[in-house]
């Protein structure tokens, strides 16, 4: 396997001790940042680095955490998001459950570049088996020193909480993350004012992921020059892969970032190939809001060359043959897995998570949701298909959030590389409603 | 008007938080500047759902406001938002199985079927000795070691057979809940 940034010693017994973490280089960043560079210099490395927002948006760290406001006597905070809710997304609570301090130490010299004194990880409120574990940890570093006032003797003081949510997809956005941190709904803020300039309290702040976060310390121990070398173009550094569906090995995996999606799927130091012999039939490879992609659009561009595990790749073609890096959710379907099934599945979490105030969103997840479940249960009409197609369009680039479009893009993605299966069920009721039917008429085509 | 409302709180059960539960919430608070005790809203409905049998109640609600000098509605309109509030009593144990796309492509609508099956109930419903509530839920970040289901803090995880699915609803016959690390 490659480098391993974050997961190096994420088996060892006890890393989620402080003295087991610090045998292991633990807090070294902390130390170094504060005790010898400034944090313009902290900045400067992480812009250096090429890290991206691992979150989903891929948006360059260095250049967010530069966008801060930074007015006199103003507190700044920063905020990490830890409301891993995208379906098919599981790398983060995992991680924060077996390595809780590589978070914390992320937290304080995150916190010291920007130059905030208090900061806040919001974690999904499902998670609060996590949230204990996290508190344990900041407990710890605040008895050693590494928190709290004076911190290791360097004049900078950072105190740092954890806050549950308590059951939203929405707050993972994050100007409703930082509503729901004012203990208010989670709805999101319309921009400008980006949190960058007003945010949590009205105050300027920074909103990153927890894998983002968790990336500083050795960006910071070994520079951003060395971050930049690994990977491919501008997909920098590594990335954790949340693998799931119908393959022989899920978990997470850290991978370099440009590993071919073909080894990605079939080698056993990954995915380790499709359960039960069976054969790919699609995968969706960011999380549940990018495009689904059919077998032969996942291992191969639309100019026949191997796609990759990176921004580029995974996009190449944009959403006519490509789809999305977003999270690192990659969710695998064989060929007895329903495309229509799935896709209303998907319908009804974003409808069901659609916090209600733009009506495009409130409106048009409700319908999509209703037309598919028609077409699977045998009810769809011919002009459903196209209905999905101008619902999806019209949700699409007309929302205060993204959670519009992330409904809209699994319907209308699903619609363009499974038409036909679509077509079957609306045609032949009978046969696509009776028990374990799955068309199979595309499975030459895109197998192929 | 006022005199019916003072009336009616006469006649409602005490709501109480332990001094537990108390410091914990106390605790809380104190994360926030002067004048934002509000963000600790979601944390003290936690807190409430655990020390009042797994829902909060509108009086449950009414204390929270209380307690963070806040109007009632800014709680209710709240603990409505998010779906990890129980506004209703519910079964010694909440089964909140997760029923989105990852956990399907392994099994989670069949699992969801067996357990309507096994314990009589629907969605949403209670089974007639107050044990078991069933309570589908969306994406909970357990996607490769689906099925799998959460109650009150703890994740069961890959239950894909019938056979686990019994030794799992048998086990949960004789357990009592964990007690939260604040009240221990």
């Amino acid at each position: 396997m490659g480098l391993k940034i974050l997961t190096e010693h994420i088996n060892v017994p006890g890393i989620e001790t402080l003295e087991v973490y610090r045998k292991h280089g633990g807090y070294k960043s902390v130390e170094k940042a504060l005790k010898t560079m400034s944090p313009d210099e902290v900045v400067e490395e992480v812009k250096t680095s090429g890290l991206r927002g691992r979150g989903g948006a891929g948006f360059p760290t260095g250049m967010k955490w530069s966008f801060l406001a930074k007015p006199e006597g103003v507190p700044r905070y920063l905020v990490c998001n830890a409301d891993e809710s995208e379906p098919g997304t599981f790398k983060d609570r995992w991680f924060m459950e077996k390595n809780p301090h590589a978070l914390v130490e992320g937290m304080i010299t995150s916190s010291y570049a920007l130059g905030a004194n208090t900061s806040y990880i919001y974690i999904r409120g499902e998670l609060l088996f996590v949230l204990r574990i996290l508190e344990k940890a900041i407990a710890e570093a605040y008895a050693a020193g590494l928190l709290g006032k004076n911190i290791l003797g360097s004049g900078y003081d950072l105190d740092l909480h954890v806050a549950p949510g308590g059951g939203a997809y929405i707050c993972g956005e994050e100007t409703a993350l930082l509503e729901s941190l004012e203990g208010k709904r989670g709805n999101p803020r319309n921009k400008p004012p980006f949190p960058a300039v007003k945010g949590l309290f009205q105050s300027p702040t920074v909103v990153n992921n927890v894998e983002t976060i968790a990336s500083v310390p050795w960006i910071v121990n070994n520079t951003g020059a060395e971050y930049a070398k690994i990977g491919v173009g501008r997909s920098t550094g590594t990335k954790l892969i949340s693998a799931s569906g119908n393959i022989n090995n899920p978990g997470v995996f850290e991978i370099e970032l440009g590993v071919p999606v073909e080894e990605f799927i079939y080698s056993d130091q990954y995915c380790g190939g499709i359960w039960k012999g069976k054969q790919l039939k699609a995968v969706v490879p960011g999380g549940s809001s990018v495009p689904i992609l059919p077998a032969n659009l996942i291992l191969k561009t639309a100019a026949g060359e191997d796609r990759l595990m990176s921004y580029e790749s995974l996009s190449d073609g944009g959403f006519v043959s490509g789809s999305m890096l977003g999270s690192g959710a990659f969710i695998v379907f064989d060929e007895d897995q329903c495309i229509v099934r799935n896709t209303w599945n998907y319908a009804r979490f974003y409808h069901h998570e659609s916090c209600g105030q733009c009506s495009p969103c409130r409106e048009g997840t409700g319908w999509m949701e209703k037309v598919l479940h028609r077409i699977e249960y045998g009810h769809g009409h011919q002009q459903d298909i196209d209905l999905l197609v101008s619902v999806a369009k019209q949700i699409e680039g007309n929302t205060i959030c993204p959670l519009g479009d992330a409904a809209a893009w699994p319907v209308a993605s699903a619609v363009r590389h499974f038409r036909d299966e679509f077509e079957w069920h609306i045609k032949h009721p009978k046969e696509a409603t009776a028990p374990g039917a799955v068309y199979r008429g595309q499975l030459d085509a895109i197998t192929a | 008007m006022a005199g019916d409302n003072i009336k009616m709180a006469e006649t409602i059960n005490e709501v109480k938080f332990s001094d537990a539960a108390m410091a914990e919430i106390q605790r809380y608070i104190s994360h926030y500047p002067e004048g934002r005790q509000k963000s600790a809203l979601l944390p003290i409905l936690h807190i409430a759902q655990a020390e009042f049998g797994g829902w909060v109640s509108p009086e449950a609600m009414d204390k929270v406001a209380e307690i963070l000098n806040i109007k009632p509605i800014e709680v209710y309109e709240v603990a409505t938002f998010y779906t990890m509030f129980n506004l209703k009593p519910v079964g010694k144990h909440v089964l909140e199985v997760c029923r989105t796309g990852p956990c399907c492509l392994r099994g989670a609508d069949q699992m969801i079927d067996m357990i309507k099956q096994k314990l009589n109930i629907e969605e949403g419903e209670t089974t007639a000795d107050g044990m078991f509530t069933l309570k589908p839920v969306e994406c909970l970040a357990s996607c490769g070691s689906g099925p799998m289901l959460q109650v009150r803090e703890l994740y069961y995880e890959n239950i894909d057979s019938e056979e686990k699915l019994d030794q799992f609803l048998e086990m949960m016959r004789n357990k009592e809940h964990e007690t939260p690390t604040w009240a221990k």
